[in-house]
């Protein structure tokens, strides 16, 4: 491994690339292969992602060249703090996710595992590439990559699935393209796609309006992809007719990649100057959040589907990264890429719990998880955990991102941010004790009101996930509270050095 | 004052939860209540083995984890604390052995759910005495919050539902909507949340963000009961009634109060309360609190819930001894978290020990039951004195502190609101004990055959009795801790 690390970047892409490559080839020849190629390639992947965040952590940046093409010509790999942060939670999530999901995906797709493996392995490819290339370009291509796999696994679902896997498409295309055009307006104006060189090349061109439309056609398709409201309409249907196992993939990473090439592009390409200061869209966006926020979880309030209500969750909590981002101080930018990581693993606790549930259910009405307590114990454990974490109690991680936030939203004398987030804990621990009481209380016991007979519900037999989803809901959960504890270290040694300072 | 770097503080939050896995894989009942009693006695050896450090003035400290800048989980061990501990730790043994009889003798389903929650609750009870700064203190009562929820819940039937859904409401709509933005705002103007004697606001110079703070926490912090965040305590009421001795007399409610102390301490500081008149707001809201209730007790017939309004009262006795900022109603309100607590404490197990042995839950059904249970009614007798504070009781104590708290500080309103109080107190207790006992052999509801509780209910309840009593001539561990807590938090500097 030694003399591989100066290739480090690179096999990001390659490794799991050839992983799918792999899979693919094995779905014709020998199906059993293709779990442990796809489940080799990504953990393969967390490894090195781990020790890239470990020199960057020394090094701060590591630039490197694809085909070793000079830069602004050749392709720009760049890693540093922040990136090296973003690539190891993808690889974290979709490794864990992987692993849970084995047995959901051999019994639903017995004849597809090629396909489905590679599908989810490429996806994979694209985020990863899109949070480390250095080009803006390359950016896009990576974009589609991962969304072309995306509309693909959700469409493989049953049912409604390829209807709303359709949907996504078209407005997945509408984004993507909107964001290629404002590639294409930048390349216009400086003849350069490499992010560095752009931004370098930018101060000339403060005052041009094409400048002004470029940033905002790239913002704009980035606002699709991530469904801050009311771009979010593709959402819910899309994630919640979508299988399990790829759900639990899409939801914790495409939303938080695309608020983290937001805040690349707005950094590293417009800089901080341009994107703040002159283009005075803070206030408007950080409404626009406050909008998502409440819209968000007023949706969620009326859901009556666990799944269902969980999509609309995650649109309030983009909501909470674009309002802290656009804030633009310090605390809450902090917030925000806090809550990238935080809100990851949180979704992917939570949609695992879900899977579970669906997986040994059957269902996810909420007429369906009655009794859930006394049959999957263990599960709706960690499903409390995450509920804990989204609504934000300490010491779940989800307080942290949520303390950060708020402190920016106090700093910034924001309080309409400040109110939303707190209405959104509040309508947060609605939506989730709604369905721990479900869980915990249904069937009622029949000695009904009079003490004396309180022999609680009937009993029912433990029906509990199968061991290795278990494992994975359980390592999910306890990262939520570990990431809690570790809150200041990341803070202060990752996150306050990946900022810029000027901010 | 040296501050000690110490793991203890730590263990001795720690002790109950580790005893939870204990308690969750022991195969039979018997030796699951041993995990229980064994972490109950630790826990109480190591509060107590930290007691002549404090009153020598060390402060024991120990911080976990720092998780925001100059800000981290840290346990501070104070003389207040202290007191706080040793009350909650010490009536966890006697609830733990009550509970045995009372959970038993029902046949309660899920008891080992039962009692890992109660393990649990009782740790985060320590963390919140032991806590150093406002976000510890924020971190543990949420705890607690969820630690007692399915406690509260545990019929698990239609009413049970709702009172935990009452629960949460206040409990957690409070310290969501209230007190984290009140802590935000806190640390955002001072930058730091580490209780200090004489507080850390002293920077703020505008007095209404000062006042919006200040009735943000002391509202927020709902297990407090201060009028109108009260009304789930009458409702968890529904709960096994060790649960509703142990935490809804002693360990959550008093969390509540003893927050709004530190927040009155170890946030504001008494001299800037007094600088701004806000001391008077405090007392004039828990007099509110204190009459209303006892009038409210006095309506109702259920004794578990005319008990819960009385809790709601003499909550507001902390919080108004404490706001009267003189030495004397400090003392006093510090004090009374340990005297109440075992009266009311003697006064749930007395209401559970007759439920267990009759099925009986309201008063008027209790006429002539001291000739079928004298002992029980013996010591409810005793914990009505001990609430009511009439000698011999330790509840004597604590008020009389109160009663010389208000002339030191020249409340006399405030003494009218306490005597009212106790005359309303007794008004509502004394004549069950009287029903109980001078009763037409016609009116008699009982006959004279004796037929006590278990003695797993009936052990308990006398030792809580005869701790009241025992208060009452030998005060001096408390209140030299209470005395102690006092002059250090008034201290400055």
């Amino acid at each position: 491994m030694e003399n591989l690390s100066p290739h480090f970047p690179a096999l990001i892409i390659i490794v799991p690339l050839i992983a799918a490559l792999l899979t693919s080839a094995a779905g014709w020849l020998n199906r059993r292969l293709c779990f442990p190629f796809a489940a080799l390639g990504l953990f393969t992947s967390l490894l090195v992602s781990t020790g890239l965040l470990a020199s960057v952590l020394d090094k701060e940046v590591i630039l490197y060249r694809l085909g070793g093409w000079p830069a602004p010509w050749g392709i720009l790999y760049r890693i540093d703090r922040l990136n090296g942060l973003v690539l190891v939670v993808i690889f974290f999530v979709a490794f864990l996710n992987l692993i849970a999901n084995k047995r959901t995906v051999e019994e639903s797709f017995p004849e597809q595992l090629g396909g489905f493996y590679a599908l989810y392995v490429l996806f994979v490819t694209g985020l990863s590439g899109m949070v480390a290339t250095g080009d803006a370009f390359n950016l896009y291509v990576l974009l589609e990559i991962s969304s072309l796999t995306g509309y693909a696994l959700i469409g493989i679902g049953n049912e409604r699935a390829p209807l709303a896997g359709l949907n996504y498409l078209f407005m997945g295309t509408i984004g993507a393209s909107l964001y290629l055009l404002g590639i294409g307006f930048l390349y216009l104006m400086t003849g350069s796609l490499n992010m560095t060189d752009i931004a370098s090349l930018l101060p000339g061109f403060y005052g041009s309006p094409v400048m002004v439309l470029a940033f905002l056609l790239c913002m704009t398709g980035l606002f699709i992809k991530m469904a801050l409201f009311p771009l979010h309409a593709w959402l819910p249907n899309a994630y919640s007719f979508s299988p399990s196992a790829s759900i639990g993939v899409i939801a914790p990473l495409t939303t938080k990649v695309m608020i983290y090439v937001m805040i690349r592009i707005t950094f590293d390409v417009f800089t901080p100057d341009f994107s703040f200061k002159m283009m005075h869209l803070g206030e408007v966006m950080v409404w626009l959040a406050v909008a998502a926020i409440i819209m968000g979880s007023l949706f969620a309030l009326a859901q009556t589907r666990l799944k269902r209500m969980l999509t609309y969750v995650i649109i309030a909590e983009v909501g909470y990264m674009v309002g802290g981002f656009w804030l633009g101080n310090r605390m809450a930018v902090t917030g925000a890429v806090l809550h990238i990581l935080n809100d990851a693993v949180m979704t992917l606790c939570i949609f695992l719990a879900a899977g579970a549930v669906v997986y040994q259910i059957c269902g996810d009405d909420f007429e369906d998880l009655k009794g859930l307590f006394r049959k999957m114990p263990i599960s709706m454990a960690a499903f409390t955990v995450a509920a804990l974490s989204l609504i934000g109690v300490p010491p779940t991680c989800g307080f942290f991102s949520k303390w950060y936030l708020i402190s920016g939203g106090i700093a910034a004398g924001h309080y309409g941010f400040v109110v939303a987030l707190l209405f959104s804990s509040l309508v947060n621990a609605v939506l989730f004790f709604r369905i721990i009481e479900i869980g915990y209380f249904e069937p009622f016991s029949e000695g009904e009101g009079g003490h004396g007979e309180h022999h609680g519900p009937p009993a029912m037999e433990i029906r509990e996930a199968p061991a290795g989803m278990l494992a994975c809901l359980l390592l999910a959960a306890v990262s939520l509270i570990v990431l809690g504890i570790y809150t200041g270290d990341i803070v202060t040694r990752i996150i306050d050095l990946a900022i810029p300072p000027a901010i | 004052m040296n501050n000690i770097l110490s793991l203890t503080p730590l263990l001795a939050v720690l002790t109950s939860l580790l005893a939870v896995p204990g308690i969750i894989l022991s195969r039979s009942p018997n030796v699951r209540e041993g995990w229980t009693f064994a972490a109950a006695l630790a826990k109480f050896g190591i509060v107590v083995s930290m007691i002549p450090m404090v009153l020598s003035g060390v402060r024991l400290e120990y911080t976990l984890a720092e998780v925001l800048p100059g800000l981290g989980i840290t346990f501070r061990v104070d003389a207040f604390g202290m007191l706080f501990a040793v009350v909650a730790s010490s009536l966890w043994i006697v609830t733990s052995a009550y509970s045995i009889g009372y959970m038993r003798g029902l046949h309660e389903h899920s008891q080992t759910r039962y009692f890992c929650f109660f393990a649990l609750a009782l740790s985060a009870t320590l963390g919140v005495a032991f806590a150093g700064n406002l976000f510890t203190l924020y971190l543990f009562y949420e705890a607690l919050s969820f630690a007692t929820y399915p406690l509260v819940t545990h019929h698990q039937d239609r009413e049970a539902r709702s009172s935990g859904r009452k629960y949460l409401f206040y409990i957690l709509g409070g310290s969501i909507a209230f007190v984290l933005p009140a802590m935000l705002t806190a640390y955002h103007l001072t930058g730091t949340l580490d209780f200090t004697p004489q507080g850390f606001m002293g920077g703020i110079e505008s007095k209404s963000t000062l006042l919006v703070l200040l009735l943000l926490f002391v509202f927020g912090f709902a297990k407090a009961g201060i009028m109108p965040m009260h009304s789930w305590l009458p409702a968890a009421m529904v709960a096994p009634t060790p649960v509703s001795a142990l935490l809804h007399a002693v360990a959550v409610v008093k969390v509540g109060a003893f927050c709004v102390v530190r927040i009155i301490t170890g946030v504001f500081g008494t001299d800037l309360l007094a600088a701004f008149h806000f001391d008077t707001l405090i007392c004039v809201i828990a007099s509110v609190t204190i009459l209303t209730s006892s009038l409210i007790a006095l309506t109702q017939d259920e004794l578990k819930r005319r008990l819960a309004f009385s809790t709601i009262g003499q909550l507001s006795y902390i919080v108004l001894g404490v706001a009267l900022l003189s030495q004397a109603g400090m003392t006093g309100g510090m004090l009374h978290i340990a005297m109440h607590a075992f009266g009311k404490i003697t006064l749930f197990f007395c209401a559970g020990a007759i439920f267990v042995a009759t099925g009986i839950k309201h008063i008027s059904g209790m006429v002539g039951i001291g000739r079928r249970m004298p002992v029980t009614m013996g010591a409810f007798f005793l914990g009505s004195l001990s609430v009511i504070g009439l000698p011999p009781a330790g509840g004597f104590i604590s008020k009389w502190h109160l009663v010389l708290g208000t002339v030191q500080a020249h409340q006399y309103a405030m003494l009218v609101v306490l005597l009212a109080s106790s005359l309303l107190n007794a008004a509502y207790f004394l004549p069950i004990v009287y029903r109980a006992f001078f009763c037409t052999p016609g009116e008699a509801m009982f006959d004279n055959r004796i037929a006590e509780a278990p003695v797993w209910c009936l052990a308990p309840l006398v030792v809580t009795a005869v701790g009241s009593v025992v208060l009452f001539f030998y005060p001096q561990p408390f209140l030299r801790l209470a005395a102690s807590a006092v002059r250090t938090l008034t201290g400055g500097g």
